[in-house]
Parts: structure tokens; C-alpha cells; sequence
């Protein structure tokens, strides 16, 4: 972020924050002289990087690396790799599982991203100057962010018990007879979805807390000068210059919902009647490589899910110009 | 599956002494570290186990163990059974398993194959394991192409469980040991109907989480079978064993039974342990959560309703067995070898932690609740068996189990269909044993 404050108009360093220092040929003024300055530096900053890079290599890319060739191979049950050439993929292709699970994990990310706005809402009520206790209120919309996702799944299961219930009680109150919502498929869907949104507000209340204090109050000053009412003022002010932090929030939400596996999992468990057509596609690895003990096969579903994340965040990147305006 | 790993089985059966045999060929297996370790000596050792429930009594057994051998420090490491064998099996892959530690039927086969146990040979060779002293079941359980892996612990058998409170209010008979299933079945709607508005039902039992204590016992009463005796195919598509599993769509057909969305939701065991369930097929393993149940004076056992075809429970049981490979084998034996004695299984039945393997030490866990009649295990145990069905990946079928009964228990799709398709899913995968 240091390029930030070397050129604040240019938009080279601050296109894209989650890109980082990358060089890029931005055609702007911003990126012309700092190329040099790069070389000048010597090999001093590699040395900096290092150990952070050790560290990724080691443990982030030689994984995926060998992930990768693990979805060719045969795993014997207690180690033993035979190359079987596409055959996982092929396998996998033809599984139905496959297109439930993709279709289930879109369904839960979309719900859970209806949490975005929602967040928007209480981020702006919290920045309301002269809201009391708003710093309780934020630990209170982010304790479920940072609570065990074990210990939120257990107390939620008792709400959704379909006989004993709270919210099944609730529903009776009105003469609704409410079904039993973590088993029977469809329902299960709905109520994974709802806690994993419920559990991700607090993430997205913060960063927008943050993005909605960046906005500098002299450009609502020059706006009530000229006249903007306050729905003008947060149309053209406020949504604008919130949107990097809404592609933010965007993104790691998306790639936090393709992996969703431990709230459904203990909202569930692998005794559900209704688990499998309500598995995620990290649910589907688990199940082959943990329970099955097709490590191969598993290894191939990890290698879908890695190029599906990819492809969905590249294409977010690639829109964020159609949308995100930087300051 | 749960009760799998707490229970331990075994018994009748008896037939085979496969043990024998065991004992006498298997040389060249049991060379490597079938010592036992001299009291001296010093080491540290890790047992692993996974039911907290019994981690007093084990507690106990290693005090008692380290009066006779005080340098081998033994740890324990407790892993929920959800968890237990996907660690175990990534431990096995990277060498790096316990030294000692709990397996399973299910899957001893799979360890076995892969050399991953220690033989018993060696140490029952020098006297130190005498498998006479526990159930044939059991030691033929653990016993993989003639040698035997582990030594029996504690075993389990299934039995009625029934809450005479709710019978009388529904002016219901009390079961008997005579039973038959057209008795437990209409005592079972009887039930449910007249105290319907209190949510009481007529019976629970484990549908979707494995069969030990449902319907690998109906199939056996209705003379069908799980597996073929040479673990090659499944039983599934037989007749037999399809009336096995239509007792149980029947009952939560015409709500007798709660529902499997219902039991998934609550399991069986919070049914019955909370009054609203008047009968519960289950193991002994349920006594030790039963025995602390706010009904729990009202609580009674009786055998297995006799099936059309015979009387008929699985039988279970856990062994304690040894890594090869580890760097203290012959300490490692020495704690085995003691698990496996009268004085440490006697520990564990006066605990109350389990039913135990070794003959004779079973009366102080029958003693340890008089009021359930726990002997009902015991005799189950003794006249009416019946090996639980494992095979060489017993965990691929058992998945299939899990995924596609639970359509045929809630009337989603017919029983037949079911049960065909789960024959050739499993015949599939035992072909690639």
C-alpha cells in the first residue's frame, strides 16, 4: 500500500490492492519512475521476502503442485501412488455427485453473499455520528465471525431440531409445522446457508466500518455545498468510494463460501439422511479421500475446486473495472 | 458406527478355532519384537483410544501397569471416534502410528493386510497372552489369514431396551424374553397411537449411522445375511435379508418409529434416555449412558425379539493391538499384554467402562447396574450370535450403507430396490479387495 501514498492520483500502485507492489506496466506516470528505483535496491528487498516465501512455496504451492500430480495416480490405503493417467477425471466427470455439489456450493456463496448488503446497511447505521455503543454493537456483530464454527453449529442445530427445536417451536406459535430443517434435503440447504450468512456479517460490518471512515468528510462538505441532498450524497459519494471495499468483501466471501465444509459438516453431520444431496464440493473431497479412501480420486475433486476459486476470482478482477472506483 | 467403537463383541459363535492355528504357524511373522520387556526397562509409550468415557478406568489400568513396570511412561491420546481411524490412517500412511491402540472390526483387515499390526504369535508363544481366556468370536475377529492382531478387550451384544413406566401408561404388556416380532411390532404401534400426544414413541434404534444395533440383527433374525462368509459378496439382495430391512421401513411407515430425518435430528439414544421412546435396540454399550438417566429406575432389558427365522444379535467386540514398526515393541507388548490380563479387564468392568473380553470378569460390570439385567447381554452373547460382517475395506460398503438405506427406512423408494442396488454397489467394491 506504500505506492498509495507515493502517488495518490495515479492509479498504477492502487488499481488493485489485492494484487499487491506486482509491477505492472500501468501507463500512467505513477509506474514510469519506479522501475528504476526497483533496481537500485538491489537484492536487499528478495532478502526481506524470503522468509515469507519460504514459507508459501513450502507450504502453499508445492502442495497444489503435488495435489496435481496426485489426481493422476491410484493412492494405495496407507500410502503407495499408481499413475493412472486421467482416469480420476474421467471418473469424476461422469459422478453425479459432482454436479450436485457444484450446484449446492453456488446456491450457499449466492445466499451468503446477500449478506453484503445487508452488512452495508449496519455499517452505515454504526457510522451514523452520535450512534451510541457502537463498539459494542461491533463486537456483537462480529463475535460469530470469530467463534468456533464447531461451537456455532452445535447451538444452531438445537434451534433447527425439527421435534424439540426453538425455531420449530416459534413457527408453531403461528400454526406453521416447520420441517426438520437440518435433514430433510433442500431445507438442510437453506439452513447451512443462513448460518454461514449470519457468521460472515461480522467479517463484512468491519471492513466496511473501515471503508465508510476512509471516505474523507470534506467531500460531503463540497457536496451539501452544492447542494446534494443526503441521498444524493451517499449515491454519489458514499457507494463509490465504498466499492473497493465491497469488492473486497466480495471476493474473500466467494472464495470463503466455495470452501465451505466445517459449518455444514457439524450443522449435519455424515450421518444425515439429506447429506448427500446437500454436499459441498469440499464436503465430496472429504467424504472420497477421508472416508472412502480414494485419496486419487479426492486429489482430482481438490485440483475442480482450485481451478473453479481461480477462475470465479480472476473473473472478479477482470469486472472490478466496470465498478470499483479508486479514490 | 458409533457403537462400534465402543462396544466390543464376540462370543457365541465360537465355531472355528482359527486361533489354534494361528498360534502354531505365523513363525516368521511374529520374530520381529515379540519380547516382552523386562520390568526395568525404560520407555515411553503412546495408547491410543477413543472413548472418554472410559478414560478413568484406563487411567486406572496404567497406575496398576507401572506398579509392575514404573519406567514406561505411557500417554494417552484421546480422538473422538469421528474422528479416530481417518487420523489413524494418516498416521498408518506416514508410519508414525501409536504404539498401542484400539481397533475395530471393521477395520483390522485393512491394517492386517497392510502390515501394519504386530502378530500376537510371539507373545502368546511365551505365555503371555493365553487366547483361551477370551470369546473364539473375538479371536477370530482380529484374526487375519491364520494370525491373530490383537487381543480382545471388552465385547458387546444387542439387546431390547424398555421403559416399563411408558408400557403401563399405554396399558402394554411388559416384553419378554419370548418375544417374537409380531409382539415387538404391536406393542410398538400400540404405543406410539395411545401416547401419541405426548411425542411418545413406540421404538428407536440407529438407521442411519450403521446396522449393529438395527438391521444387521433383523436381517440375521430373518435368516438373511450382510456378507458371505468368505467376505466376497453381499447379502443384501437376498429375500431374507430384504424382510430384514422392511421391519424397519414398516415401523416408521406407520409411526411407530420416528422418522430418519426425526432420529438424525435426536438420536436414538436422547429418545430413550429422555422418556419419549418406549423401547431402544442397543448394545451394552448404552449402560454406561443409561445407568445416569433421570428414567433410569424405570429402564429394563430383554433379548432380541425372535425373527422368523431364529433368534439372532450381532456380536462386537474391541482389541487392544500393537504397531509394527514402532521403536518400542517390547514395551509396547508389555502394557498389551497387561490390558489383556484378569487384573486390567477386571478394572474395567468394576469401572463400569465396558463389558470385558477376558472369561469370568464380566459379573462385576453385570453387577455394576443390578436393576437393568445386563446379564441379558451375556447369554445373548452365549446362545445366540453371530459374527459382525466385516471384509478387507469394510469402510467402502459401510459408506454405501450409510447413503442408501436410510431411502428404503423412510418410504422414499421401496425396499427391493434399495436393497438391490446396494448389492451391486457392494459386490462392486468387494471385488476390489
Amino acid at each position: 500500500m506504500t505506492s498509495v501514498d507515493r502517488s495518490p492520483r495515479a492509479g498504477a500502485g492502487v488499481a488493485s490492492p489485492a494484487r499487491g507492489s506486482t509491477p505492472r506496466p500501468a501507463g500512467r506516470a505513477g509506474g514510469a519512475d519506479r522501475r528504476p528505483r526497483r533496481s537500485h535496491d538491489g537484492w536487499w528487498p528478495v532478502l526481506f521476502v524470503l522468509p515469507t516465501m519460504f514459507g508459501v512455496v513450502l507450504f502453499y504451492l508445492w502442495p497444489i503442485v503435488q495435489t496435481g500430480y496426485f489426481s493422476f495416480t491410484e493412492w494405495g490405503a496407507f500410502g503407495g501412488q499408481t499413475w493412472v493417467g486421467a482416469e480420476n477425471y474421467v471418473r469424476l466427470a461422469s459422478d453425479p455427485d459432482l454436479g450436485t455439489a457444484v450446484v449446492n456450493t453456488l446456491v450457499y456463496t449466492a445466499i451468503v453473499l446477500l449478506g453484503i448488503p445487508v452488512a452495508m446497511v449496519v455499517a452505515s447505521l454504526l457510522n451514523r455520528p452520535g450512534m451510541r455503543f457502537t463498539a459494542f454493537y461491533r463486537v456483537l456483530y462480529f463475535m460469530p465471525y470469530v467463534a468456533m464454527p464447531t461451537a456455532v453449529a452445535m447451538v444452531w442445530r438445537l434451534i433447527f431440531n425439527g421435534d424439540f427445536g426453538v425455531l420449530n417451536w416459534l413457527l408453531g406459535l403461528v400454526g406453521i409445522d416447520g420441517p426438520a430443517w437440518t435433514s430433510t434435503p433442500g431445507f438442510a440447504l437453506v439452513a447451512v446457508s443462513v448460518v454461514g450468512l449470519w457468521t460472515s456479517l461480522g467479517f463484512a460490518i468491519i471492513i466496511l466500518s473501515a471503508g465508510l471512515r476512509n471516505i474523507p468528510p470534506e467531500l460531503y462538505e463540497a457536496a451539501a455545498l452544492d447542494g446534494a441532498t443526503a441521498w444524493r450524497q451517499f449515491r454519489s459519494v458514499t457507494v463509490p468510494l465504498l466499492t473497493p471495499s465491497v469488492f473486497f468483501v466480495t471476493v474473500i466471501t466467494v472464495i470463503n463460501g466455495f470452501q465451505l465444509f466445517d459449518l455444514l459438516y457439524a450443522l449435519m453431520g455424515q450421518a444425515n439422511p439429506a447429506i448427500q444431496q446437500t454436499q459441498s464440493l469440499v464436503y465430496l473431497f472429504y467424504n472420497e479421500a477421508f472416508l472412502r479412501n480414494d485419496k486419487g480420486f479426492a486429489a482430482a475433486i481438490a485440483m475442480v475446486i482450485l481451478l473453479i476459486v481461480g477462475a470465479v476470482t480472476l473473473l472478479q478482477f477482470r469486472m472490478q473495472r466496470r465498478w470499483v472506483t479508486y479514490a | 458406527m458409533k457403537h462400534l467403537l465402543r462396544s466390543a463383541s464376540l462370543a457365541g459363535v465360537a465355531a472355528v478355532a482359527l486361533t489354534l492355528s494361528a498360534c502354531g504357524g505365523g513363525d516368521d511373522a511374529a520374530e520381529d519384537g515379540a519380547a516382552v520387556a523386562p520390568t526395568d526397562a525404560q520407555a515411553e509409550i503412546t495408547y491410543a483410544i477413543w472413548d472418554e468415557n472410559q478414560k478413568p478406568a484406563i487411567d486406572q489400568n496404567i497406575k496398576d501397569f507401572n506398579e509392575k513396570y514404573p519406567n514406561i511412561k505411557v500417554t494417552v491420546d484421546l480422538t473422538p471416534y469421528q474422528q479416530y481411524f481417518t487420523k489413524l490412517q494418516t498416521q498408518g500412511e506416514s508410519r508414525t502410528l501409536p504404539d498401542v491402540f484400539w481397533m475395530n472390526g471393521p477395520n483390522v483387515q485393512l491394517y492386517a493386510a497392510n502390515d501394519l499390526l504386530q502378530p500376537v504369535t510371539g507373545l502368546v508363544e511365551s505365555g503371555d497372552v493365553d487366547p483361551s481366556k477370551y470369546p473364539d468370536a473375538l479371536n477370530e475377529l482380529y484374526s487375519f489369514e491364520g494370525t491373530q492382531y490383537g487381543v480382545p478387550k471388552d465385547f458387546d451384544t444387542v439387546a431390547l431396551w424398555y421403559n416399563k413406566a411408558l408400557f403401563e401408561q399405554a396399558g402394554v404388556d411388559l416384553p419378554t424374553d419370548d418375544w417374537t416380532w409380531d409382539d415387538f411390532t404391536a406393542a410398538a404401534g400400540t404405543i406410539s397411537e395411545k401416547l401419541a400426544d405426548q411425542g411418545v414413541y413406540g421404538v428407536v434404534t440407529e438407521l442411519n449411522g450403521g446396522g449393529q444395533s438395527s438391521y444387521y440383527d433383523s436381517i440375521l433374525q430373518a435368516g438373511g445375511h450382510v456378507i458371505s462368509e468368505d467376505g466376497t459378496s453381499s447379502g443384501y439382495d437376498d429375500p431374507a435379508s430384504i424382510e430384514g430391512l422392511r421391519l424397519w421401513a414398516d415401523l416408521v411407515a406407520d409411526g411407530a418409529s420416528p422418522s430418519v430425518q426425526q432420529l438424525s435430528d435426536t438420536k436414538p439414544n436422547v429418545w430413550f434416555n429422555s422418556g419419549k421412546a418406549a423401547m431402544f435396540w442397543s448394545g451394552n454399550w448404552s449402560v454406561a449412558e443409561m445407568k445416569d438417566s433421570p428414567n433410569k429406575d424405570d429402564f429394563g432389558i430383554v433379548r432380541l425379539p425372535e425373527g422368523p427365522e431364529r433368534r439372532a444379535t450381532v456380536i462386537h467386540g474391541l482389541a487392544n493391538v500393537v504397531a509394527a514398526d514402532g521403536e518400542n515393541v517390547e514395551a509396547a507388548n508389555a502394557f498389551l499384554a497387561y490390558l489383556g490380563s484378569e487384573e486390567a479387564q477386571r478394572t474395567q468392568a468394576e469401572m463400569g467402562a465396558a463389558n470385558p473380553a477376558y472369561t469370568g470378569t464380566q459379573e462385576a460390570f453385570v453387577d455394576s447396574v443390578p436393576s437393568f439385567g445386563i446379564d441379558v447381554f451375556l447369554e445373548s452373547a452365549d446362545e445366540m450370535s453371530f459374527p459382525y460382517p466385516i471384509s478387507k475395506n469394510t469402510a467402502a460398503w459401510n459408506a454405501l450403507e450409510n447413503e442408501l438405506l436410510p431411502q428404503a427406512f423412510s418410504g422414499e423408494r421401496p425396499v427391493e430396490d434399495v436393497a438391490k442396488e446396494l448389492a451391486d454397489a457392494m459386490d462392486e467394491e468387494l471385488a476390489k479387495e
